[in-house]
């Protein structure tokens, strides 16, 4: 007899359906399964077998025939032992085969018939639902990240009987009672807040302005200034997320199995802050199997790369792609995965080998180790950072005042206003925010009056800037009217873009003219 | 005695790696010319007495060389590049009286005129915003005073010096610790062309050579024995600077330091010169009482004009120093929000009133 049962498996971080066909006929007694898979589904077949054996139910001594279907999609992962066994039980008659079309299965299997929790659980809940499917069967422990998604009924498994006896008879399955999860972001969920810095109004102003127009932004100076400190609190002050954005964010995260019992789903923004040791292939995703990489996992919040001018060189130029498009996309030979990777970017460094340029009295690097070490940081990638703060040593009062700053719940209110200006210039264009602005938007966005050319023009002339330049300052001063709630671009807000734009030219160690 | 000729033989001469400058004059003060020296016969060469006995066969050797080192003298002059010997008219008087002057100089432009009192600016490659701006200022002053202004075409306070005295439209003379055909640092090639149209490129190494560490004391003698009169700008404890200011000492040149900060690391040098008994650089006057010079016109340092500054403005720029600070700095400083600090400061850097001299760090200017 024949049969099938719909499971989905992860391709990236999407689910993709698949279909689990299963055959017992007359013949030589045998158990075959095809459909292009990796050997960790091959594995399934013991499995399988003795999760059956172990559940109460005899095999029958006939040709088993497994096909995952569509067979031209490479299979991975322990998720098909479930479905795998739910299609043989009722191909061989075992369990009513009525409703099974419109459920959804994925676990692995143990010997004695306990479903095992699988990663990606969400992606495939959300598959399932898109698919039009009405019940999903996930392992117990994976239940808590799929029940936010609405239409579609999440049941827990604890052991395969369970499920059989629930499918034949219908006995209702224990389920665990539902912890209110929050989604709830307005709390505050971050164990830092900008309130613990006191002083540096301007470090401060700098990364307000980068996050609300979503500026990459780099801090240099020498170490102990604070640094790493900001941005740790970028996330804090980042707009809260929709339910869209916890999915997305979600998903990455289910895939790669970060999620547990106790944080079934991510409602705050990730911050991820790799050592620049990391290998190019953790940091873009890889493996033969692509897994997502650091620069996937921030995707929604911030990547912070300490010490950037440390990282390899082609570490670091892969960020190229996924500035510019959100996006990384990397090939196999079986296919390309598509992962997203929309972060703000923040990187910190020194300015020179021992941290002190350009204080002359303490550093005493000669000009060429100053331009070697910053030329480390190529110019496309400078190019990507519109925003720069030199951070300078704290002053012992300030250290002592204990006067608290800003909290971040106050910055973020005014980021937010700069947000919803943002989203009410840009509505109907695929520009999210003021960064992602091109050159013909930049006309058509940030027109000037006439005084504000003009200084702008003097500008231009007197800092030597490049097209680049100028571009971030427009761009940069676009923001700073936002958080102002201003329509129009004023000379101050010029003023102050000019200065918060990122080195270039003779300020980049003169090497990029 | 044929000139040209004899240029043609001490060029050749000077391309033999082990004879220095006061080798060479050793030699031609025994044998009277440089022709002789070529045709010397191998017993006198061992009879005089400073020659090992490999560096003879390595002399005999090179002879066939010099049709190849004429040319090379040729194509010199084609770029303009002139070869002065010691004997030449042009050759620097003042260069004949310290002991080993160079027997041959190469010049790019012109040597520094004989009449007009010349003064060397000296100091670190890492400077400060303090020492470069003094050395561009002191140059701009002396040299629109009509002192020739010599230095080294260095990074930071060489630099700045010669800087200085092409913005006010004089000439400024440069002399390299390397081959005329090599510009070093690379990033002062704006200069060096600038410098052959007004003013100098002086050096005594062959071309091509690079600039080698050792170069660089040799070069300082020159620099010393050019001028009248030295002004070291900024030195550490230990600084290239001092070996010039103590071989301008020997060669009775006036010796002028800048003071600066005790505790200035980039001072030390200075402060050390000035207890030693060095002239104290408070103001361009001071080197231009030394040469008897009047110039009304020059502004006493730190009286820039602060009339028609607004009020935030002067706040600001009160805030400020010669020592370049940090936004951040300037920010706490002036009791301004961060936006209102920063247009001012950009309002004060395109009136001029002060200079970023690295990103995010201003100072005034002067």
């Amino acid at each position: 007899m024949y049969s099938k049962v719909h499971s989905i498996g992860i391709i990236g971080v999407e689910g993709v359906p698949i279909l689990v066909e299963a055959d017992v006929s007359d013949g030589l007694p045998g158990f075959s399964m095809v459909g292009y898979l990796s050997s960790q589904v091959k594995e399934a077949q013991d499995r399988v077998r003795t999760a059956l054996k172990n559940s109460g139910f005899r095999i029958p001594a006939k040709k088993i025939t497994i096909n995952l279907s569509p067979a031209d999609i490479r299979k991975e992962g322990t998720a098909f032992d479930l479905p795998i066994a739910i299609a043989i039980l009722s191909a061989s008659g075992m369990i009513q085969s009525a409703g099974l079309s419109d459920c959804v299965f994925s676990g692995e299997l143990g010997l004695d018939g306990t479903v095992n929790p699988v990663p990606g659980a969400l992606s495939i809940v959300i598959a399932a639902k898109r698919e039009g499917k009405t019940i999903c069967y996930l392992p117990r422990e994976n239940r808590r990240e799929g029940v936010f998604t609405d239409g579609i009924q999440v049941i827990g498994l604890h052991t395969l009987k369970d499920l059989t006896d629930h499918l034949n008879g219908g006995k209702k399955l224990y389920q665990l009672p539902d912890d209110p999860v929050e989604l709830n972001t307005e709390k505050d969920i971050y164990d830092v807040d900008f309130s613990d810095v006191g002083g540096q109004p301007f470090l401060r102003r700098a990364t307000e302005v980068a996050v609300a127009g979503m500026h990459n932004i780099m801090y240099i100076g020498p170490a102990g200034t604070g640094k790493t400190m900001f941005a740790k609190r970028i996330p804090t002050i980042m707009p809260s997320l929709s339910f869209g954005e916890i999915m997305e964010i979600s998903k990455i995260y289910s895939v790669c199995g970060l999620l547990s019992g106790e944080t079934p789903i991510m409602n705050f923004r990730p911050f991820r802050s790799p050592h620049h040791t990391i290998s190019p292939q953790a940091f873009a995703g890889g493996g033969r199997i692509p897994r997502p990489g650091e620069i996937t996992l921030a995707s929604g919040g911030v990547l912070f790369l300490d010490e950037l001018s440390e990282f390899q060189k082609s570490t670091i130029e892969i960020l190229r792609q996924p500035l510019e498009e959100g996006e990384i996309t990397i090939s196999r030979s079986h296919g390309a995965y598509l992962f997203p990777a929309k972060f703000l970017l923040a990187a910190a460094m020194n300015p020179c080998p021992c941290g002190f340029y350009p204080d002359r009295t303490k550093c005493r690097c000669s000009e060429s180790q100053v331009n070697k070490y910053l030329g480390r940081i190529s110019k496309p990638i400078l190019d990507r950072i519109d925003i720069c703060a030199e951070s300078s040593p704290v002053s012992y009062k300030e250290l002592r005042q204990g006067k608290k700053g800003e909290s971040s719940a106050s910055i973020r209110n005014r980021i937010e206003r700069a947000r919803v200006m943002q989203m009410e210039r840009f509505r109907g264009t695929s520009i999210l925010f003021n960064s992602f602005m091109k050159k013909p938007d930049l006309e058509k966005y940030c027109s000037l009056f006439e005084t504000e050319e003009l200084y702008l023009k003097q500008i231009y002339d007197s800092m030597s800037l490049s097209a680049r330049g100028y571009e971030k300052i427009l761009k940069i001063a676009r923001t700073i009217a936002d958080l102002e709630g201003s329509e129009n671009i004023s000379k101050s807000h010029l003023a102050e873009a000019a200065g918060l734009r990122s080195r270039e030219g003779k300020f980049w160690g003169g090497i990029y003219g | 005695m044929d000139n040209l000729e004899e240029r043609e033989y001490l060029y050749w001469l000077s391309h033999i790696p082990f004879l220095g400058a006061v080798k060479i004059k050793k030699l031609y003060d025994y044998m009277g010319s440089y022709k002789k020296i070529y045709n010397i016969e191998r017993k006198e060469l061992e009879s005089c007495g400073f020659l090992k006995e490999s560096e003879i066969l390595f002399f005999e050797e090179r002879k066939s060389y010099l049709d190849s080192v004429r040319r090379q003298l040729e194509q010199l002059e084609k770029k303009g590049i002139r070869f002065i010997a010691h004997f030449d008219p042009d050759y620097p008087k003042r260069l004949l009286s310290i002991y080993g002057y160079p027997m041959g100089l190469f010049v790019n432009g012109q040597f520094p005129g004989e009449e007009k009192p010349a003064a060397a600016i000296i100091g670190a490659r890492n400077c400060t915003n303090y020492g470069r701006q003094m050395a561009q200022n002191l140059a701009r002053e002396l040299s629109a005073a009509g002192i020739s202004i010599i230095s080294g075409l260095a990074y930071g306070i060489d630099g700045a010096g010669h800087e200085g005295a092409l913005e006010a439209g004089q000439e400024t003379y440069g002399v390299l610790g390397c081959g005329i055909n090599v510009c070093y640092p690379k990033e002062n090639y704006g200069l060096f062309r600038q410098m052959i149209k007004c003013g100098g490129i002086i050096t005594e190494f062959m071309p091509d050579e690079a600039p080698k560490p050792q170069n660089f004391p040799m070069r300082n003698r020159i620099i010393s024995g050019l001028s009248d009169a030295i002004l070291v700008i900024e030195a550490r404890e230990k600084s290239g600077s001092l070996i010039t200011a103590n071989l301008g000492l020997e060669q009775g040149k006036e010796i002028f330091a800048l003071p600066g900060r005790v505790t200035d690391p980039l001072s030390t040098g200075c402060n050390r010169l000035i207890s030693e008994g060095a002239g104290v650089l408070i103001s361009p006057e001071t080197v231009l009482e030394y040469f008897k010079l009047q110039n009304g016109k020059i502004l006493r340092v730190h009286e820039k004009n602060k009339n028609g500054l607004a009020k935030k403005e002067k706040m600001v720029y009160s805030c400020l120093d010669l020592q370049p600070k940090n936004l951040e700095e300037i920010v706490s400083c002036s009791g301004l929000s961060v936006s209102e600090c920063m247009s001012v400061l950009l309002e004060l850097e395109l009136k001029g009133s002060i200079i970023q001299t690295s990103h995010q760090y201003y100072g005034k200017k002067q």
